[in-house]
């Protein structure tokens, strides 16, 4: 059945048919619709889970670690400081390989305080080792959610779904929604190995000395060089039942290309059409959507874009003191095996709109630059 | 009259509050305790943490902190004891110092540190839009608890106590001139000192609890919010469901700032 709902209803519906079975959240802005409508949908029985209602954002996820312990599928919802108030437990999930799932709004960091977007929230916690998948469109958005269950299962890692505030998470788009009947043929029921279980009892948590440490490091990040292929194979899947699928990357118009502007989140969508005016302009252009942000796809990215003559990296977020963090981590992919020119633009920070017309301008001054060095050009800063 | 123009950042108005939500009646309140205590605004430290009570420093010609959720309390902490000649004022709310804060708000009580927390308590996360908040009534709808909520909620006051503040009111918008005098009590009091004060969220708690109307909620605090006087003679049966105003705990206890003071006195001069 299709529907017209908010980006954040998107998520709702996509952890509805995945059947979570605890929920816990705190309150913020413009996460909370995602747990409001589940709540409704817990007391109404549309989804068989429970619903906790705590204290902070850091009693959220310590209470879905706790539930994904005992066995069961666990779910929250946060954005920007709500994240940020996370982070300990984010590494805890990680370290623990429990796998559950995250819905983060992006939402700028203060002060000065701002409700609006940017993504520097969710790629400040990069390095703790959640997967992180970035979303475009609302059905994009709710068809993540089984998927990221799916990912996070089979790898035992936790996965983080990330969503633009306001362009998408209040936006009203059509979405065709998915029922748990059909996504039961995709996702089997939670049934880990190793759970809290009076009948099999084990310790969680324990102490691990320098002879132990260094190895379960080693399997994190060995579940997540799986994870690149493990996404490719869940998207497969869920292709092959729901007819839809969104891939590590999206290409868009790159094989003859000669330039191409790289994007995530909403931001992706707007350069499609600037690269279709462009390319009515004759000029050869395309685009590149990072979706999966990690695991970092390397082997993906390197793929198209050693193809151009140039690329320019459009990031809604900076590192101080560095760059915009898709701009290091393109860079990187590019590193010693390809010399092209890879050009750095921040735009958009607290919720600034990034138009046609900036991502215009942006595509301008990369095939104009002739000073590949300025790493950080700064679009529509007033100085 | 009373010159409110002379403490507020005219700039920053109007407000973003509803109509017929309390925290503009708190504010004027404020300001007018303010001016019966004598003290000056060049020396009051207005610090808030998040919510919609939270924004009343921006409105305030003050120094003035808008903090993270929760932590209006260890902000001003620091604040006080960084300068502990400054008087601190926290304004917070429910969901921002007994949930997310709620830690804070009991060792600070507990230190007995020289600050005036004003906590306006709604019954609600009205900002965010109406989820159930360690205040809300057992029976309650909220958005997190469509069906009613279950849970029981906090005696704030009676926290506060329990947690060894030195200066606890119970205060409620109908009846302000009570409200005034509570605040101007606390800003008084040497050591840490609470006045939770009942406001009305017709937006967020009186649409969902068949008091949408604000005059309905001004109703309900007027017959539930009673004084200290009256409270006395009222049996068990009468008291149930209902809140007693006025000042709760009055002691005179060493303040935190003043005893780390004599201590690192007494440790340098070998007295
Ligand atoms: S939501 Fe409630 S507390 Fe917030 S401004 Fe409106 S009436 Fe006041």
């Amino acid at each position: 059945m299709k529907k017209v709902i908010m980006g954040n209803h998107a998520v709702s519906y996509g952890v509805r048919a995945s059947e979570a079975q605890v929920i816990s959240a705190y309150p913020i802005t413009p996460q909370t619709h995602i747990v409001e409508l589940l709540s409704e949908m817990c007391g109404n029985g549309e989804i068989n889970a429970k619903f906790i209602k705590v204290e902070s954002e850091h009693s959220a996820m310590a209470a879905c670690i706790g539930a994904s312990a005992a066995g069961t599928r666990a779910f929250t919802a946060t954005s920007s400081q709500g994240l940020l108030l996370m982070h300990e437990m984010l590494h805890w999930a990680v370290g623990a390989r429990l796998p559950i799932v995250l819905a983060n709004v992006n939402r700028a960091v203060g002060p000065p305080w701002s409700i609006w977007t940017d993504q520097n929230d969710s790629l400040s916690q990069r390095d703790v080792g959640w997967f992180q998948i970035y979303c475009e469109s609302n059905q994009e958005t709710q068809d993540t959610v089984p998927q990221a269950f799916k990912i996070a299962e089979q790898l035992q890692m936790p996965v983080m779904l990330v969503l633009d505030a306001f362009f998408l998470s209040h936006t009203y788009e059509i979405v065709d929604i998915i029922e748990k009947e059909q996504v039961r043929k995709f996702l089997p029921p939670y049934n880990p190995e190793i759970k809290i279980d009076t009948k099999d009892p084990h310790s969680f948590g324990n102490l691990a000395g320098p002879d132990m440490y260094m190895e379960l490091r080693y399997m994190i990040q060995e579940a997540m060089e799986k994870g690149l292929d493990v996404i490719k194979k869940v998207d497969d899947e869920f292709r092959e039942v729901f007819g839809r699928g969104y891939g590590l990357i999206e290409p868009y118009r790159c094989d003859d290309a000669e330039i191409i502007l790289v994007t995530s989140g909403t931001v992706a969508s707007t350069t499609r059409a600037v690269i279709d005016a462009m390319r009515g302009e004759g000029v050869a252009i395309g685009a590149l959507k990072i979706r999966v942000f990690r695991p970092f796809p390397f082997e993906e990215i390197f793929a198209v874009l050693s193809k151009a003559k140039k690329v320019a990296v459009i990031d809604r977020n900076i590192s101080f003191g560095c760059h915009g963090i898709f701009f290091q981590e393109i860079k990187s992919a590019l590193y010693g095996r390809t010399d092209i020119p890879v050009l750095g633009y921040i735009a958009g920070l607290g919720g600034r709109d990034v138009t046609p017309g900036v991502i215009r301008e942006i595509a301008e001054n990369a095939i104009s630059n002739k000073n590949p060095e300025r790493y950080i050009n700064w679009i529509g800063v007033k100085r | 009259m009373f010159n409110y123009l002379e403490y507020i950042r005219e700039k920053n108005f109007p407000h973003i509050w509803c109509a017929g939500c309390g925290d503009g009646i708190v504010l004027k309140a404020i300001l007018r305790a303010i001016e019966k205590s004598g003290i000056s605004l060049d020396e009051t430290v207005m610090v808030s943490g998040i919510g919609c009570s939270s924004r009343t420093p921006g409105y305030v010609d003050m120094n003035t902190l808008h903090t993270t959720h929760g932590r209006a309390i260890p902000f001003a902490t620091g604040v006080k004891h960084g300068n502990p000649k400054l008087n601190v004022i926290v304004i917070t709310g429910d969901g921002d110092a007994t949930a997310i804060g709620g830690n804070h708000l009991i060792h600070a009580a507990r230190r007995n540190i020289d600050i005036t927390v004003l906590l306006y308590n709604n019954y609600i996360y009205g900002m965010t839009g109406g989820q159930c908040s360690p205040t809300t009534p057992t029976g309650s709808r909220a958005a997190t608890a469509p069906f009613g909520n279950i849970e029981p909620p906090f005696n704030t006051s009676g926290l506060a106590i329990a947690a060894g503040a030195s200066f606890v009111a119970r205060a409620d918008v109908y009846n302000v001139a009570n409200c005034e005098k509570m605040i101007a009590m606390a800003l008084a009091k040497k050591g840490f000192s609470l006045v939770e004060i009942l406001t009305p969220c017709p937006t967020a708690f009186g649409r969902r609890n068949k008091m949408a109307s604000p005059v309905k909620l001004m109703e309900w605090l007027r017959d539930n919010a009673v004084p200290a006087a009256k409270w006395k003679k009222m049996t068990e049966e009468e008291r149930r469901g209902r809140m007693e105003t006025g000042v709760l705990m009055d002691v005179d206890k060493p303040e935190y700032t003043a005893e780390y003071e004599k201590l690192v006195t007494s440790l340098r001069t070998g007295k």
